[in-house]
């Protein structure tokens, strides 16, 4: 128990509103694994992203036009003649950008050390609601400066949903409130922008829910067997967190401050032109990798369902895992193909990133297939064939015991 | 090895007052704050001497307060973006030509947002506003002070009480009355009568020539 | 797991190889603002103001520049007023209701060339030259590509084709509507020379990447001092963090 809660005044009030004592349970007091490496900092560090996003979003909400008119000119004007409004705009447009670095390393942290099994679906699930949920947010957030590339992402993606039969055109329809993306689409995805990181709010209290219901995982998958394997969050994480925290921040300010157009594309600083798309559109660099899966089907409805699919199957991740082992620590084989997946994914940005030509046309097929393989079909062959490292009999005897031994997973770190 | 592997000095579960700190359990007897604020802070395992812990506290509270700092300096930019706006401060002067306006004719002009009386005054009036003792005035201003030409009484329209508009040649003075919740001003623009606490506010102009005023 | 964070940060890196530009890639200069001190010359860029409102104002727009951002590039306010008068901009209804015109102000952007893009694109064989407030951004690597675009000497000396395009390896396909704008002479510089082509090409692009980026020295200078502070902040964090940790082994 924390020191403060010996205060009279604080006991007083918390017997009348637990929230002090709640705080104290979740952010102070709160068992955490005394092994987890860096990679456990991408929770703390997205949801700092999540902030900085609704501080700046806000912000920016305060002097931007949701008008198709307006719209762009009133990005400028904030650029150019609000108090530091270039450093509120750069700051959003940057750090949805490390949004997403940050969410995609904690999703690759879960992939490599096994954190969507039992008993943390839930959590898991939780999450890849959160990434839909941002991915939604992203796109409609990058449609609102109303340049040459937010009005053609808008015109090409919600026209995906024409390719579902029957219902496709009048959906399209419904969504743009006309008969293309104009000033009605326009608003509504403003207003929808600002909605959603608040729904992303709520989801991440779920996800914190769920995290310390199950409590966290470690890096070596195994459950904490008694109070030896854990200690108090404060400070031992709070102050890592808050060293991530600063390394973070520092990437982002130089990106910020010194190359603040490198992750954007030139062609949303042209007024967007519905009668001329420009001669390469390119989602923004998060996007990319679906978008290769997309491309690579060549049918409307399958690219695009291929596309809904690559998430999707990993809501199936924990029954598609057949390993009892967590921690690819302690897995050889899964190991090999984790990195195969990441190079996979990597090369799958890259399609996505290349006009739809010549070879990048087979390697994007190629990488889409070992995509699905890699989930569909391996991932159950490795768990039923993979013979994994023999497991430590707790966190603790690892920690004190193994440094360096192979059998302590110390050498995933 | 057993499971309280990494404590040193064994100690046994039944203490009282069970604290998690320095990774493990420890046995932590009741005691004042000021001994809990160090339970809090120190090692459990091996006492660091006195002189240690002053050191990380010296450091922790550098941490905070650079932190604080920080904080403090990254919140300037969010409220300053409330500022009026470069483009607004450019609209923030403007030119009126007052060759239109005949004598004991008003107009009005939007500088700012804000209605500004320009009021072409009459012999009667100037005399009216320039014949009164200043015992008399809530807020003594000399009409001379208000007008840098007699003939043109320029002001800000808003009353002083709360901001409504007060209507002209009308109230008790013959200058302006406000209805709002009734402030009588005088043909000088100053408050004679009424709740409003100060006379209409004068905005800075100059005349650039005889029959061209700049406000702002 | 760690060693996914460099491939992370190569793909990152990346990104702008892969916006592929359509035309030739530009050759590559070396300007005054670019890099972590860097500033804009404001000799330079009052230089290319001239060529802006000698040549480029004939046909291009500059619409988000007000005559008193001149100011920041080092115009007296009285220059900066000067230059305005000479331009007009729509002025108050007339006591008819009619439309009339006044001498712009300090306030006042930089007036249009045409009444409309119809209007433009009539006078200018059915293109329409764009703004160039944010050209220099809204082009891949648009200092460069700006700047070589109106120095080829090629470009400068070609006759147009048929369609009345000329041939420009650095324009997308290959083919612009703009006749070379910029030759030996149009300008003079302090000395009472006639400036080259290159050097015009040169300033007007530093004015553009003004125009494009006026808050880019703000934005550096202040770059500096959170960076700086966030190295202070973060190393106190890891030195605490190591105090913290130092008996717990993990």
């Amino acid at each position: 128990m924390a020191d403060f809660m010996n205060n009279g005044l604080v006991r007083w009030f918390d017997r009348r509103l637990p929230i002090l004592s709640w705080t104290n349970h979740h952010l102070i007091d709160y068992p955490a694994p005394r092994n987890l490496n860096y990679m456990w900092n991408f929770g703390s560090l997205a949801g700092i992203a999540l902030v900085i996003q609704i501080v700046t979003g806000i912000v920016l909400a305060m002097h931007y036009t949701p008008h198709a008119d307006m719209a762009f000119d009133s990005v400028e004007r904030i650029m150019r003649d609000v108090d530091y409004g270039w450093l509120m705009r750069y700051a959003h447009a940057n750090g949805a950008s490390f949004f997403f670095i940050v969410v995609y390393l904690h999703v690759f942290r879960g992939l490599y050390y096994g954190s969507y099994k039992a008993p943390r679906e839930v959590l898991w699930w939780i999450g890849l609601v959160i990434l839909l949920t941002m991915m939604a947010t992203a796109f409609m957030g990058y449609v609102l400066p109303w340049g040459q590339m937010s009005f053609w992402a808008a015109t090409v993606i919600t026209n995906l949903l024409s390719a579902l039969p029957f219902v496709g055109e009048p959906l399209v329809e419904w969504v743009w409130g006309g008969f293309s993306v104009e000033n009605p689409t326009l608003v509504r995805f403003y207003a929808l922008h600002f909605l959603l990181p608040f729904v992303i709010v709520g989801l991440v209290g779920l996800h914190l829910w769920a995290l310390h219901h199950t409590k966290s995982g470690n890096p070596l998958g195994i459950d904490a067997t008694g109070p030896q394997d854990s200690i108090r969050f404060h400070p031992y994480y709070t102050i890592k967190d808050a060293f991530g925290a600063g390394m973070f921040l520092l990437v982002f300010a130089v990106f910020l401050f010194y190359a603040p157009n490198y992750l954007g594309h030139p062609d949303n600083y042209i007024p967007a032109d519905p009668l001329k798309t420009p001669a390469h559109i390119v989602p923004e660099w998060y996007f990319l990798p679906f978008y290769a899966i997309l491309r690579a089907i060549p049918s409307k409805l399958g690219g695009a369902v291929a596309m809904a699919l690559s998430i999707g199957i990993l809501f199936l991740l924990p029954w598609l895992d057949t390993s009892r082992v967590r921690s690819a620590a302690f897995r050889p084989v899964f190991r090999w193909f984790f990195w195969i997946l990441v190079i996979d994914i990597i090369v799958l940005g890259f399609v996505g990133a290349n006009p739809p030509e010549g070879a990048w046309i087979v390697i994007g097929q190629i990488a889409t297939a070992w995509y699905f393989l890699h989930f569909l079909i391996l991932l159950p062959l490795i768990g039923w064939f993979e013979r994994p490292r023999p497991l430590p009999a707790s966190i603790a005897t690892a920690v004190l015991e193994g440094s360096g031994s192979a059998s302590s997973g110390r050498g995933a770190r | 090895m057993s499971q309280t592997v990494n404590v040193r000095k064994p100690i046994p579960h039944s203490l009282p007052c069970v604290a998690m700190a320095g990774g493990i359990f420890m046995a932590r007897p009741e005691g004042t704050p000021e001994q809990d604020l160090r339970d809090f802070l120190i090692m459990a395992e091996h006492a660091p001497d006195a002189q240690e812990v002053d050191r990380r506290d010296f450091l922790s509270v550098a941490t905070i307060s650079v932190t604080a700092v920080g904080a403090g300096f990254a919140a300037w930019p969010f409220i300053a973006q409330w500022n009026p706006a470069a483009d607004v401060l450019a609209l923030a002067t403007i030119e009126v030509d007052l060759a239109p306006v005949a004598e004991g004719q008003q107009i009005t002009v939007s500088w700012r947002g804000k209605p500004v009386f320009i009021r072409h005054r009459t012999a009667d009036e100037i005399a009216a506003a320039r014949d009164v003792d200043m015992d008399d005035l809530k807020d003594p201003q000399p009409d001379s002070e208000r007008a840098l030409r007699p003939e043109w009484l320029i002001m800000v329209g808003i009353c002083t009480h709360l901001g409504c508009i007060p209507l002209g040649n009308q109230g008790e003075y013959h200058g302006w009355f406000c209805p709002c919740h009734g402030s009588h001003y005088d043909t000088s623009g100053r408050i004679r009568k009424g709740p409003a606490p100060e006379n209409l506010g004068i905005p800075n102009y100059v005349f650039t020539d005889d029959t061209t005023v700049v406000i702002g | 797991m760690k060693r996914i964070l460099p491939v992370i940060g190569l793909l990152v890196f990346a990104v702008p190889a892969w916006a592929a530009s359509p035309g030739v890639s530009p050759q590559q200069f070396s300007w005054s603002w670019e890099g972590i001190f860097g500033t804009y010359d404001r000799e330079q860029v009052q230089r290319g103001l001239e060529v802006f409102t000698t040549q480029c104002h004939s046909c291009h727009s500059l619409k988000y520049i007000r005559f008193r951002d001149l100011v920041a590039i080092g115009l007296s306010e009285d220059e900066a007023e000067a230059l305005a008068a000479g331009y007009e901009v729509p002025g108050d209804l007339d006591e008819w209701g009619d439309e009339t015109t006044k001498p712009a102000e300090l306030q006042h952007t930089f007036p249009g060339p045409y009444r409309n893009d119809t209007e433009a694109r009539a006078l200018n064989n059915g293109a329409l030259p764009p703004d160039l407030s944010l050209m220099v951004k809204a082009r891949v690597d648009g200092a460069n590509y700006i700047a070589s675009l109106l120095m080829d000497p090629d470009y400068n000396q070609s006759e147009p084709d048929d369609n009345g395009l000329y041939h420009n390896p650095y324009f997308a396909g290959g083919s612009i509507a703009m006749a070379p704008p910029l030759y030996e002479g149009l300008l003079v510089d302090a000395e009472g020379n006639d400036m080259a082509v290159d050097e015009l090409a040169r300033d007007i692009t530093a004015f553009l990447a003004w125009a494009a980026e006026p808050k880019l020295e703000d934005r550096k200078r202040m770059g500096m001092k959170v960076v700086l502070f966030l190295l202070v902040l973060t190393g106190l964090y890891y030195v605490l963090k190591r105090k913290i940790w130092a008996n717990v082994e993990h």
